[in-house]
């Protein structure tokens, strides 16, 4: 079986692929070529799964020969670093102050917007220097469509994507890239992956949510924002989980999903595939936290389950107990 | 290499007395000629690819795409101008200062360093070739950029500032760290051919000049130097090759920004970088599209530049000729 896309996601994938490989001597494997090439391979059926970090389009679901299913497997969520010396974690950021700091209009860390959110913390009257992935992202997806929920003027401005038109900034490679530029530029602020800035103990702020409480980016927050919406889910479950309610909701954070054709052509292939998407939102999750990526809640594995209930060969259900 | 000329040139008279004789000699010939088209073929077919991928952005946009200058793959609308802007002028800056900089150290190695330092010198230029690019990418983050915004960038903005090239914020990433970068990624070729070109000028040549009284410098000026000089723009033409096409590391200082700005201070954007940075995660057909067509641009740009220099080095090298 092959899969191919999303990069962001594949230390998690390659672990469960060797995971479900020593269990059951199912080989898989996966190119992590970045999610828009998976959707691409998807589309021209050179491969059996699809990853992204973002839900296919419209206009990306009308180019595929047959109908796509949507399985989220697990939340990532991205946190906003910077560089003010003597703040070493907790600035408070509200979505307005972040989308204005981006949008350029917010220059100085003085700026009363800044203080309004941080009561009692001195910051210092130098420039914000903008940092922003300069290759394009899933990351960049989730931080830009939570800019778009959160701000009117970005929406219209700017919009999301996984590579935008950046009001201000420069633009470095992967998070990689990212840290090191914010580390090294006094007064700058960027975004990264939660687990990278997990593993590299970068300073991070924590972000004001729907509910207006300030919350610490964790897995568990994470997850949380996931259970917020899981009721708001539509029945493709394309859905945007950013600025979810919830009063422990961390606000910028989304699905990564496996894509898979509703109607396999080849049943014995198509049963492998079920058995393991099956394996994956189950057994799979434990996996999750251990590499900083937020398992799913009930909720939502409940709705996968239905999802691959739904998948089916030469008319017949692949899924059985 | 006069002799090597004329013998080959010799051989090559013989060629079909040879080829009566010989059936080998036949086969080779079809062998080689057919690796020689083949390569022509490669290109050709790239070419076509490339044409063919990009046809949705030349339909879309037009001949517009090439000086416009917004970048917006929310909005679809696509400029390539700021990239090739960003590409020209950071290989400019390569050139500027690695060229003299490769050349000297071209006229010192042939020409000047004793014989226990010419090896040394010479293997460590070639490794320096052999450097991966990420590697110099890295050292340019982590090293080169924060010199150049503590140091270099304060003190160019202080006694240059009246310049607009030396104006604006110093992030140390930026244009002038992009053509940096290049500038010592080039150096090698352009070092390593350039002292190639001078060691073939003949000895006597050299030793005439000196029995006539030369000094070394009027031999190296006079002599060394001007028979030599098309293989040195060779060498620079090679070198400005590698840096228009050089993606990883400059990408990893040049700051990602498609805008045209006069400062080298500024962040900047190239061809090579922006097709880097976005083609895994284009997610609709135009904007794949529109990359394709950066990269026909890149190789439009490449070509009109290289076919610029040729140009050049023949006018030199006539006019070098007939001065004999």
């Amino acid at each position: 079986m092959t899969g191919a896309g999303s990069t962001f996601i594949y230390p998690l994938y390659s672990k469960w692929f060797d995971v479900y490989y020593k269990k059951t001597g199912v080989q898989i494997n996966y190119q992590s070529v970045g999610s828009g090439a998976g959707i691409q391979q998807l589309t021209q059926r050179t491969v059996d799964f699809g990853a992204s970090d973002a839900p296919m389009t419209d206009e990306q679901l009308k180019a595929a020969p047959g109908e796509v299913l949507h399985i989220p497997t697990v939340i990532g969520a991205v946190v906003v670093t910077y560089n003010l010396a003597g703040i070493d974690k907790g600035l408070k950021l509200s979505g307005d102050t972040l989308s204005g700091i981006f949008l350029g209009t917010i220059s100085k860390w003085s700026d009363p917007k800044i203080t309004a959110d941080n009561p009692g913390l001195k910051l210092p009257d130098t420039d914000i220097a903008v940092v922003h992935r300069s290759d394009g992202s899933g990351t960049t997806n989730i931080f830009t469509d939570y800019l778009s929920a959160v701000s009117p003027g970005w929406k219209s401005k700017v919009g999301k994507s996984t590579s935008v038109n950046w009001p201000v900034g420069i633009g470095a490679k992967g998070n990689e890239g990212v840290a090191g530029q914010v580390k090294q530029t006094p007064g700058a602020i960027g975004y990264v992956e939660l687990a990278y800035a997990v593993q590299n103990k970068l300073p991070y702020a924590f972000m004001k949510n729907q509910a207006g409480q300030f919350v610490e980016p964790t897995l568990e927050s994470t997850t949380a924002a996931a259970a917020g919406s899981a009721a708001n889910m539509p029945a493709d479950l394309r859905v945007s989980i950013v600025n979810a309610s919830g009063e422990n909701s961390y606000p910028i954070v989304g699905y990564t999903y496996i894509l898979v054709y509703k109607n396999q052509q080849d049943p014995a292939k198509g049963k492998a595939l079920v058995d393991f998407l099956w394996w994956a939102v189950h057994d799979g999750e434990q996996y999750a936290p251990g590499l900083l990526y937020a398992p799913l809640p009930k909720e939502v594995v409940a709705r996968d389950e239905a999802q691959i209930k739904a998948i089916t060969s030469q008319g017949k259900q692949l899924y059985q107990q | 290499m006069n002799r090597a000329t004329s013998l080959s040139r010799e051989t090559l008279s013989l060629a079909p007395g040879a080829r009566a004789r010989n059936r080998g000699d036949g086969a080779f010939r079809g062998i080689v000629t057919a690796l020689a088209w083949s390569i022509l073929a490669l290109v050709a077919l790239m070419v076509f690819k490339m044409v063919d991928a990009s046809m949705p952005a030349i339909q879309r946009f037009g001949l517009e795409f090439l000086w416009g200058t917004t970048w917006d793959p929310v909005g679809q609308r696509f400029g390539a101008l700021p990239f090739i802007f960003g590409t020209v002028v950071s290989s400019l800056i390569a050139l500027l200062v690695g060229g003299p900089i490769g050349l000297g150290a071209a006229i010192f190695l042939s020409e000047l360093a004793p014989g226990w330092l010419r090896n040394p010198i010479s293997f460590l230029v070639e490794l320096l070739a052999a450097i991966p690019s990420v590697v110099y990418g890295l050292w340019g983050i982590f090293v080169m950029a924060p010199w150049l915004r503590s140091s270099v960038e304060p003190f160019l903005g202080q006694s240059l500032g009246f310049l607009p090239l030396f104006q604006g914020p110093s992030y140390g990433i930026g244009m002038l760290a992009g053509g940096l970068i290049l500038a010592i990624m080039i150096l090698p070729t352009i070092t390593a051919v350039s002292r190639d070109v001078l060691r073939a000028v003949p000895v006597v040549q050299r030793e005439g000049m000196l029995a006539l009284g030369a000094t070394r410098w009027e031999v190296i000026r006079h002599v060394v130097v001007p028979s030599a000089l098309s293989g040195i723009l060779g060498a620079v033409i090679l070198g400005m090759g590698r840096a228009l096409g050089e993606t990883m590391a400059v990408t990893m200082v040049i700051g990602n920004r498609p805008e045209i700005v006069a400062s080298l201070f500024a962040p900047s954007y190239t061809m090579a970088s922006v097709i880097a940075n976005e083609f895994s995660e284009a997610t609709y057909n135009l904007y794949l599209s529109v990359l394709m067509e950066i990269g026909l641009a890149l190789l439009g740009v490449t070509l009109l530049l290289n076919t610029l220099a040729r140009l050049l080095v023949w006018r030199t090298t006539r006019r070098a000729q007939g001065g004999y």
